[in-house]
């Protein structure tokens, strides 16, 4: 008996430690308010890596790698942007009416290995991968990620140009609910594609922002349906954080295993009632 | 006069009402920084649906409209119907009220809302101030294309009694 209690505690402390990574460096973009009236109005950003959200305590996201896409589905330009040790800034002029997605990707290959003790990371495309030889170094890992992390904002009446879906990699379709529109006690579903298509049976994670101040994030698992869907109701108004990680076998390059990996990163504001 | 507008009514009642009013009830707050508090107050579906817009109080005074920038403040309100409208709009919107009783009309309104027979509408009235807070009441009402009848409301902070209320035909 006294054995089986042991055995059990151990087991609860090695999930314990397994859970550890999933909570810690999440990606986000913070926009300073979601829904706008007015002409010309602005909104001021947040960029960073970090363990909570959204306390900025790990590392700045580069501004360089922040795009916009604006109401009318083109690019537009961040203004003011500053990297920071802990969080980067930018400002965006909603100069046109409708709804602007601000994202920062990336998209490529990456390579991990070990020369004698040290370690080696490397990041860039299949035709780099290829000039430089480096599936042919001893003991290397290879995966492809297509992250993206996006956020978005309103100003007057929402639209829907700047969030059509790219068809790369994860990806919340917004086929029911818009992202600036939603409310306290009000249920949102949304479709989760992996390359444009649904992706059922995904895994959802939903944290709420401030879980500095609680000793429980209260993190929430969803699981999307055979059509990709998933739906959160919300309880409380605030700032949310959406994610969803897979990771899969993804063929080989010149004989080495590619695992192909896609994750996506949402910040949602819900409005109180 | 007055019984000429009786016939065009369809004849007398106990309540001689010729159409209503809103009447919505702006609290005297004892704050340090005091902006008068934008408000909007439209009819809803029971589904939560705009069905009409009766007033919409914010700041008209602003160089370069400047005031619309608050509209958003009215959550609810800038959800359902503002976003969607090019403010100013004709005898909906006006400048913001001082702290007091304020009337509003709402017949031309109640003229355009399909009758429902024992169906239930809203009236509801949000008001958001600066430096301050935010409040939604809510009036539940049915409308039968002549009779209304309206519960009472009363808010906690931003709003104080908010009440739909028959015009009476002037005895003089």
């Amino acid at each position: 008996m006294k054995k089986t209690i042991k055995t059990t505690a151990l087991a609860t402390a090695l999930i314990g430690c397994a859970i550890q990574p999933a909570l810690s460096h999440r990606a986000w973009l913070l926009p300073s308010t979601t829904v706008l009236s007015g002409e010309n109005t602005w909104v001021t950003f947040d960029a960073a890596v970090s363990n909570n959200l959204f306390f900025a305590n790990h590392r700045g996201v580069d501004p360089e790698s922040v795009q916009v896409i604006g109401p009318d589905g083109k690019a537009a330009s961040i203004q003011n942007a500053s990297q920071g040790h802990f969080r980067s800034t930018f400002d965006l002029e909603l100069s046109q009416e409708g709804t602007y997605q601000i994202f920062s990707g990336r998209d490529g290959l990456s390579a991990m290995w070990k020369e004698g003790d040290e370690r080696k990371r490397w990041r860039g495309t299949a035709e780099e991968l290829a000039k430089e030889g480096l599936a042919k170094k001893e003991g290397v890992r290879l995966s492809e990620n297509v992250s993206r992390v996006v956020t978005f904002v309103t100003s007057g009446k929402p639209n829907k140009e700047a969030l059509k879906p790219t068809g790369k990699g994860l990806e919340i379709v917004f086929t029911h609910n818009h992202p600036n529109d939603l409310f306290a006690g009000e249920e949102a579903t949304f479709t989760l594609h992996l390359n444009g298509k649904p992706a059922a049976a995904t895994e959802v994670t939903l944290v709420k922002g401030n879980d500095r101040f609680r000793n429980d994030a209260g993190e929430v698992k969803v699981t999307t349906n055979e059509k990709g869907e998933f739906s959160i109701t919300w309880k409380e108004a605030g700032r949310y954080w959406i994610n969803a990680s897979v990771s899969a076998d993804g063929g080989e390059i010149d004989g080495v295993p590619l695992s192909k990996r896609s994750s996506y990163t949402a910040t949602l504001e819900v409005l109180p009632e | 006069m007055k019984k000429s507008t009786l016939l065009l009514l369809g004849g007398a009642t106990a309540v001689h009402a010729q159409g209503y009013q809103l009447e919505v009830e702006i609290p005297r707050l004892k704050v340090s920084e005091y902006h008068r508090p934008y408000v909007a107050a439209w009819i809803e579906n029971a589904d939560r649906s705009h069905v009409a817009n009766l007033t919409v109080c914010y700041d008209t005074e602003m160089k370069n409209d400047e005031g619309e920038k608050w509209l958003k403040d009215l959550r609810q309100w800038w959800r359902r119907s503002g976003r969607e409208l090019d403010m100013p709009v004709d005898g909906v919107s006006g400048p913001t009220r001082p702290p007091g009783k304020h009337k509003f009309a709402i017949t031309e309104a109640l003229a355009k809302l399909p009758p429902l027979a024992g169906g239930k509408y809203t009236l509801v009235v949000e008001a958001s101030r600066e430096v301050g807070g935010r409040e939604l009441v809510k009036i539940p009402f049915s409308w039968d294309g002549k009779k209304l009848s309206a519960e009472k409301a009363t808010g906690k902070s931003e709003l104080g009694e908010v009440s739909v209320t028959p015009i009476e035909a002037k005895s003089k």
